[in-house]
């Protein structure tokens, strides 16, 4: 009768599991550190940048737009019955516009290019690595991380605020015209409102949480890009594995962040 | 007739190798060197203390079955890899002990031609061949004829503005020599250059490496798992005044001294260790039943 061959124990499965999960942690922050670090030492790739700066502001446009438009409406139908109800339908402009602000303009936003972008960042080095491009690129004595990734990184974090920032308006422009038809505000009662509701801390907050998001997005991103392994299967699973965990980042990180600029400014 | 299409082109205008070697390199000293190089991954040992040299001018080609090492080794050589024990020297400097961004500059004395070409796929021919000479900051007018003497070196020309998804494999090989040779590096390193294609367009692969070693004496370093290959640059030579490829050798004289052409050398790998090193010549005449495998191949 064969030997039973030992199986590892669940316990030094686990083990190793975590320990892989912390090694990739490190690496993670390892990289995202130096490219963060290589931002503020020449060269930077400015060319490069203003290409990733359209690719991700200029391209992902229209996508904002059209999902604040729908976003703004659907809040406006759920929080009106509500203040109807206590006869405060005036109100409107404001809830609209402190949860845009405050919390869906920076979180949507940082889904939705977490989605369109994180995720292409991923499949688009993973590529590069793939078919040795990278390789190519360090073999012609050219930093990866400089010529790759700290353009994206750049063009991230400027171009994220400026998407929330459209996203807020065309939000409330969508809130407006569903609170105009279904509720009959005026349109100087909601802006007035909306506008009116906002404070310096909401604004900090609509343009501090996307750039935070960037970094977390393109960071992320990129470090699932330069390290795929499994040819392009592996490109594959980067790509999911960048949109899942950009995602998961920013709304943990979003927690942390609403508490902090609570605290600051209540 | 194999040469017919090489041959018609006769311009010499690009010279290879009269890159600078490093001042660390000393004249007359090998400029690869090998030491009891070891690596492994989880599947085991792959390379299992590989030791050689690679002297000025030489041409020394790996020979090996898929799996062998021979892109390991090229890898190691320009530092894309780091060994787990062992020493590497390329121009008199030690890789395994330089940081990356040292080896980043260092790589600028170096060619590296990859087995699949590796051209960057959001560029044109023009700008893949100029990559290097751009990243240090060459003037525009003078990238310009670089590029188009290099590309006309390989015969590659007229593809200039296509993207590397217009071209064939053989193509895409010629414009990565191209880029590996631009800023005229010494030490050369052709990962598989032929695999892949058909033979026709694989001696057109061979002749432009010819090329570069006998015109201006450029050392590399060699992998491929084609037989032919080894013959291809031991038997022939570039012949400059006429601008031809000829055969070299002459009543079964040792091919390189006969025209005091450069010697190319063979290190045949298996089993993460050198099975056989010695020359193109000796290696042709071999008895050895594993080396008759690979000579079977070519015949």
């Amino acid at each position: 009768m064969p030997e039973p061959t030992e199986s590892p124990s669940r316990l030094s499965r686990l083990g190793d599991a975590l320990k892989r999960w912390i090694f990739t942690f490190q690496d993670y922050v390892y990289l995202s550190f130096h490219a963060l670090i290589d931002i503020f030492a020449p060269p930077v790739y400015w060319i490069d940048t203003l290409d990733q700066m359209h690719l991700i502001g200029v391209g992902s446009v229209p996508i904002i737009v059209a999902a604040f438009f729908s976003i703004g409406g659907v809040l406006v139908l759920n929080t009106a019955a509500q203040l109807t109800r206590f006869g405060m339908a005036s109100l409107t402009g404001d809830g609209v516009a402190l949860a845009l602000v405050r919390e869906l303009g920076p979180t949507i936003t940082a889904l939705l290019v977490a989605g369109r972008n994180a995720s292409g960042m991923a499949s688009e080095l993973g590529s590069m690595v793939v078919t040795e491009q990278v390789d190519a690129m360090r073999a012609l004595g050219t930093d990866p991380i400089r010529k790759l990734m700290v353009p994206r990184i750049i063009a991230t974090a400027l171009m994220l605020p400026l998407l929330a920032a459209v996203g807020d308006f065309f939000g409330l422009v969508g809130g407006f015209v569903m609170a105009h038809f279904t509720l009959g505000l005026g349109a100087v009662q909601f802006w007035t409102r909306a506008v009116h509701a906002l404070v310096f801390g909401d604004l900090v907050q609509g343009v501090v949480k996307p750039f935070i998001f960037a970094l977390i997005l393109a960071t992320v991103g990129c470090y699932q890009g330069l390290r795929v392994t499994g040819g392009t299967e592996g490109v594959g699973r980067a790509t999911t594995t960048a949109f899942l965990w950009s995602a998961l980042a920013v709304l943990v990180s979003d927690a942390f962040l609403s508490r902090l600029f609570l605290s600051m400014y209540k | 007739m194999a040469f017919s299409v090489y041959n018609s082109f006769m311009a010499a205008e690009f010279q290879p190798g009269r890159g600078m070697v490093l001042a660390d390199a000393v004249p007359g000293e090998p400029l690869i060197i090998f030491k009891d190089v070891r690596l492994g991954f989880d599947e085991g040992d792959v390379l299992r203390g590989i030791s050689f040299e690679v002297s000025p001018g030489e041409t020394k080609v790996l020979l090996g079955e898929s799996g062998s090492g021979k892109t390991l080794i090229m890898k190691l050589s320009a530092g894309l890899m780091r060994p787990d024990s062992g020493k590497i020297w390329v121009m008199g400097r030690d890789v395994t002990e330089m940081t990356e961004r040292e080896l980043l500059d260092f790589r600028r004395h170096l060619g590296f031609v990859f087995q699949e070409g590796a051209l960057f796929d959001s560029m044109t021919v023009e700008d893949n061949v100029a990559f290097r000479l751009r990243e240090e900051g060459v003037d525009e007018e003078k990238i310009e004829t670089q590029v188009r003497q290099v590309l006309r070196f390989v015969e590659m020309e007229h593809a200039i503005d296509l993207y590397p998804a217009d071209l064939s494999g053989g193509m895409r090989r010629r414009v990565s020599i191209a880029r590996a040779l631009v800023d005229h590096p010494a030490v050369v390193f052709y990962d598989s250059p032929t695999a892949g294609l058909d033979p026709v367009t694989s001696q057109t692969i061979i002749n432009l490496i010819l090329r570069g070693r006998d015109t201006q004496g450029v050392t590399s370093l060699l992998a491929t798992h084609r037989v032919q290959d080894v013959f291809g640059l031991a038997h022939y030579r570039f012949d400059v005044d006429s601008g031809r490829v000829m055969p070299i050798a002459a009543n079964g004289a040792p091919a390189a001294k006969v025209h005091n052409v450069s010697p190319t050398n063979v290190l045949v790998l298996r089993d993460g260790h050198i099975y056989f090193e010695a020359s193109a010549e000796e290696f042709g005449r071999s008895s050895d039943n594993y080396l008759k495998q690979f000579l079977a191949s070519a015949t």
